[in-house]
């Protein structure tokens, strides 16, 4: 009997990734199926491999713990702990997403090929949820413009309409119908080309986890946290505002637009003020910021428009 | 089933109603145990705010339930003030945890809400009619009061547990299975309440 010797698959928890791969180099495609063979073996050999970005906060960001444990994705259920509870079965590897209408190159393209030449950047924002809560979270990920660019944006294309993955033999919380699912969002398309917005699969140097919203997302940091919307199967470029999930449960509470905004409190409580989780029972509660702070790269697409009537 | 209820109401009657207290306080330990031993996840405060809400709701639930299983042959009377005071108590804890670790003592935004938020104006109304109910919740009180006027007082208990479910249910985003289940309960305990014309009114009290 032979014995190969793989030296990717050998487990070594002393060896990292890191340890033989050139720290600036981008993930290549064939660096990603290898990453993710590895991750398979042992996590300690999978960091993805991302650049860093001027766009990152230099806050701390939460624990990976925390990230993966305290999840809103109705998916799974409505609890905080039910994500990370029930997300175990979710398969998250195949995967496709259909790209449509007006699009030069529609079609479905799968996870690898969705990823191709795109430059991978660890991207660490805030996230503020609408029900006054935030987060520092490390993303990796990469633009939204880059997809887009690459499947040509067809003059005319106004928005741009995303859909989860709808599959309640592995996402229990599908199973309620409080909400028509698929969950849907959207965006505008030039909120959609914001170098802000990325498309993320992963964070903190691995694969996205389940509970995050496995295997690709949606990351829009200066708007409340449901519009980031997880496990991406449809992306559609259309002229007309898309119907979003929120939105279309409770029109008056959530709108289309969902940009952070202390002055503009949610119907039933305020947003004047947000509770950075992690940080302990005496958690700090601090200010929240317009745009969540991200106005000087976004506040410019929304002059001239009342934020308390497009909220 | 009446001699069952009836065995089952003498043996509750030996046990003494310390036992409901000390019971009582249990899951107020439980959940101080978890947030010292880092169980209660990445936002602590937060679970342990709606963990001691949802107790204050269940004691007041089951206090109120006290009466109707009394009709129907089950008295357990004797628990009915350990029940409230325990919703009582939860409610203050509830309270405080809102005020302090939720809110950081920021006055100026909890008095904002406490104006312009509903959810917490109903809440807080609902602790507000628990606090004399507290405050009597002895034998001396009632015979001060004379027994007729502590039943009136006690009535409060009713618009209590209203305001409660209503505050659950405006702070949810959404329709869960336990809060339907709450507020049918509620519900139900309220209705046995509203008095039907032509039955004994003596038959109906608190």
């Amino acid at each position: 009997m032979t014995r190969s010797f793989r030296p990717d698959l050998r487990w070594s928890p002393d060896l990292r990734w890191s340890d033989v791969t050139p720290k600036h180099l981008f993930l290549s495609r064939r660096a990603l199926l290898t990453g993710a063979a590895a991750l398979a073996a042992g996590p300690a050999l999978a960091r993805i491999q991302a650049a860093a970005s001027a766009y990152s906060t230099d806050e701390t960001p939460n624990t990976l713990e925390d990230i993966t444990s305290y999840n809103n994705f109705y998916e799974f259920g409505t609890g905080k702990g039910d994500p990370a509870a029930y997300s175990g079965d979710f398969v998250a590897d195949p995967w496709a997403i259909t790209i449509d209408g007006m699009v030069d190159r529609p079609g479905s393209y799968d996870l690898a090929d969705v990823l191709k030449d795109q430059p991978l950047e660890e991207r660490i924002y805030r996230l503020r949820c609408v029900e006054a809560w935030s987060m520092v979270i490390p993303w990796i990920g990469f633009q939204l413009s880059g997809l887009l660019d690459r499947v040509g944006v067809q003059a005319g294309a106004k928005y741009v309409a995303f859909e989860t993955v709808v599959r309640p033999e592995q996402m229990p919380g599908q199973g309620s119908r409080f909400i028509d699912w698929p969950y849907r969002e959207g965006l505008r398309l030039d909120e959609a080309m914001n170098p802000l917005t990325i498309l993320a699969t992963g964070l903190y140097g691995e694969a996205l986890p389940n509970p995050n919203g496995a295997p690709i997302r949606l990351v829009v940091p200066w708007k409340y946290g449901f519009k980031s919307i997880k496990s991406i199967v449809r992306i559609t470029l259309t002229d007309r505002m898309p119907p979003t999930t929120w939105n279309m449960l409770q029109p008056q509470e959530y709108g289309f637009y969902a940009n952070v905004n202390p002055e503009v409190d949610h119907p039933r409580w305020s947003q004047a003020s947000e509770r950075r989780i992690g940080t302990g029972f005496f958690a700090a509660r601090v200010d929240t910021q317009k745009f969540n702070g991200y106005g000087e790269h976004v506040a410019q697409m929304y002059a001239g428009q009342d934020l308390a009537v497009d909220y | 089933m009446g001699p069952v209820l009836d065995r089952l109401s003498r043996q509750a009657r030996r046990l003494p109603s310390w036992v409901v207290y000390g019971a009582g306080v249990l899951p107020v330990a439980w959940l101080v145990w978890l947030v010292l031993s880092g169980g209660l996840g990445p936002d602590p405060a937060k679970v342990m705010e709606r963990s001691l809400g949802e107790w204050a709701l269940r004691f007041l639930l089951a206090s109120l339930a006290i009466t109707p299983l009394r009709q129907w042959g089950l008295n357990l009377l004797k628990f009915r003030r350990a029940l409230g005071l325990l919703a009582f108590f939860y409610a203050a804890l509830h309270l405080t945890v809102w005020v302090w670790p939720d809110m950081g003592l920021r006055w100026a935004q909890i008095s904002a809400d406490l104006i312009k938020r509903p959810y917490i104006l109903l809440g807080m109304a609902g602790f507000l009619c628990l606090l004399p109910l507290a405050l009597t919740s002895s034998n001396a009180a009632i015979r001060a009061m004379g027994a007729p006027r502590w039943r009136r007082l006690h009535r409060l208990a009713y618009p209590a547990l209203a305001l409660a479910v209503v505050h659950f249910v405006l702070l949810s985003r959404v329709w869960t299975v336990e809060l339907l289940i709450y507020a049918a309960l509620a519900v139900g305990l309220l209705a046995l309440r509203v008095p039907i014309p032509g039955l004994q009114t003596a038959r109906r009290r608190i």
